[in-house]
């Protein structure tokens, strides 16, 4: 059995929440950095990505969450998330996690008037994925390691690098949990392949 | 692919969930909330207590100042219009702000109707004393509520009366059978659908701010231990003699809401706050709660 946890220290925690219970696991609030340790996989989700990094620098998280990655536990950045994630964010000299091999663009499709629903084919996952993007960020630029899962428009909005998941929408915003379940294989996945070790 | 769809209005204010909204004046105010950590900064021309002190008709901001604030911050850019202005609103659509708040701290330009506000793309917040007006309110299309508690005051009491009210409504409405519904949304004033909407989730379809009276990092704090999804906080913070430590001591209290040592080191030497008013001594017709039908 795995347990996910889902950054809380601010955004739309309670509908990562409802979704990966959905999917049948245990889904933490993770609220201070010793909560990590008790989870095999994390979700970093939509909110301000300026608000999360203040409290994650000022709750001292910033170490403990790079040992989560360099552990190798899955980690699923939504929106904010995506940009905590990303190794290169366009206009700022410095990243957040930086653990990702991508460069992102913050609100790169507009205000919150351009924020829209869409359909999307994601590889693996579905043929038509609903998604919602909110003052969402982009992925400009992908490592050779990462794999580009899904695009809008012609822009990366899905892609994958080994342990890491990004996406510009928001998953937890519909009932379609078949995203949110991608990444809870990737969870059963990591933690089998390390027991195994 | 669809803009303005309920999903992507609501989605944004769940995005700003458990964070501090902050009334500014101008793009300096605007930095120094984004840099505190406000998930979004709303755009004004004076603070609601300056505009009980001015009197006279508060209207829609200047919209260079909104222009400044848009321009200054990557946070989403709020912006205040008069009840049912119809146009004030569609000006700040055009400007390209990411919500309006369609705000009882203006004097309003229509005391019978409120705006149609699923006509437009970019989402509104709007004020609620009980459940009746809360529905009546996303019934009309707003994605976003927020207790109307008494701006401009820096007194949490009619912000706390607002919360508990709506609250203990939702929960008699979700302990009531399903025949019971229809009068109850009578009594209330309240579309039926949205009761039934609220019964089958539990809780209502938006997200619901504290607004109102929000003075300090305790007041911001028992907001969300009442059952606030976040805060807004009006005249507090700029009126505070260290604007970027009360700042930041607000969006440390509203995260960690129930870790009471820290709000107590938080709340160490923040200065005095800005000097409340009583209620009782605001004449009926000085409460901006009032406004709104």
């Amino acid at each position: 059995m795995i347990k996910v946890g889902v950054l809380a220290l601010q955004g739309a925690v309670r509908e990562h929440i409802q979704s990966l219970e959905a999917c049948g696991v245990e889904a933490v609030a993770i609220k201070h950095k010793e909560e990590l340790k008790d989870v095999d996989g994390l979700i970093l989700p939509g909110g301000e990505s300026t608000t999360m990094r203040r409290l994650i620098d000022k709750y001292d998280f910033m170490d403990s969450l790079k040992e989560f990655a360099r552990e190798g536990k899955p980690m699923f950045g939504t929106c904010a998330g995506l940009i905590l994630l990303a190794k290169n964010i366009v206009g700022y000299s410095e990243p957040h996690l930086g653990v990702m091999d991508v460069t992102v663009e913050r609100n790169s499709f507009g205000r919150q008037v351009d924020s829209f629903e869409a359909d999307l084919a994601v590889k693996d996952v579905a043929g038509g994925f609903p998604a919602v993007f909110i003052r969402a960020p982009h992925i400009v630029e992908a490592g050779e390691n990462v794999e580009i899962l899904s695009k809008h428009d012609g822009r990366i909005v899905l892609a994958r690098e080994g342990q890491f998941l990004g996406c510009s929408f928001h998953p937890e915003l519909t009932d379609d949990h078949r995203l949110t379940a991608y990444f809870v294989e990737m969870v059963k996945e990591a933690k089998s392949q390390k027991q195994a070790v | 692919m669809k803009t303005g769809t309920d999903r992507v209005k609501r989605g944004m204010a769940e995005m700003q969930k458990g964070g501090v909204i902050m009334d500014v004046v101008n793009a300096e105010q605007a930095k120094i909330a984004e840099e505190a950590g406000a998930v979004a900064v709303m755009a004004l021309e004076r603070v609601p207590s300056d505009i009980r002190a001015a009197g006279g008709v508060a209207r829609m901001a200047d919209p260079r100042i909104v222009e400044e604030v848009l321009n200054a911050v990557s946070i989403p850019v709020m912006a205040k219009a008069r009840i049912g202005h119809i146009v004030e609103a569609r000006v700040l659509e055009a400007l390209g702000v990411d919500y309006i708040d369609e705000s009882e701290v203006l004097t309003p330009a229509d005391e019978e109707f409120h705006l149609l506000k699923s006509d437009f793309t970019v989402p509104f917040v709007c004020g609620c004393r009980d459940l009746g007006e809360a529905a009546r309110r996303i019934g009309e299309g707003a994605s976003m509520l927020r207790t109307k508690g008494e701006p401009g005051t820096g007194n949490i009491v009619e912000a706390v009366r607002h919360i508990r009210k709506v609250n203990a409504q939702i929960r008699k409405v979700v302990s009531m059978n399903e025949d019971e519904l229809m009068t109850e949304a009578k009594l209330l004033g309240a579309p039926f659908e949205l009761l039934l909407e609220i019964k089958r989730l539990g809780r209502l379809p938006v997200v619901n701010f504290a607004a109102g009276g929000v003075a300090t990092p305790a007041d911001a704090a028992l907001m969300m231990q009442l059952g606030s999804d976040g805060v807004f906080v009006g005249s507090g913070i700029f009126k505070s003699e260290n604007p970027a430590k009360f700042a930041r001591a607000i969006v440390e209290a509203t995260t960690h809401y129930q870790d009471y040592k820290l709000i107590a080191e938080l709340s160490k030497d923040l200065g005095t706050p800005m000097k409340g008013i009583e209620i009782s001594s605001l004449a009926p017709e000085a409460r901006m709660q009032e406004r709104g039908w």
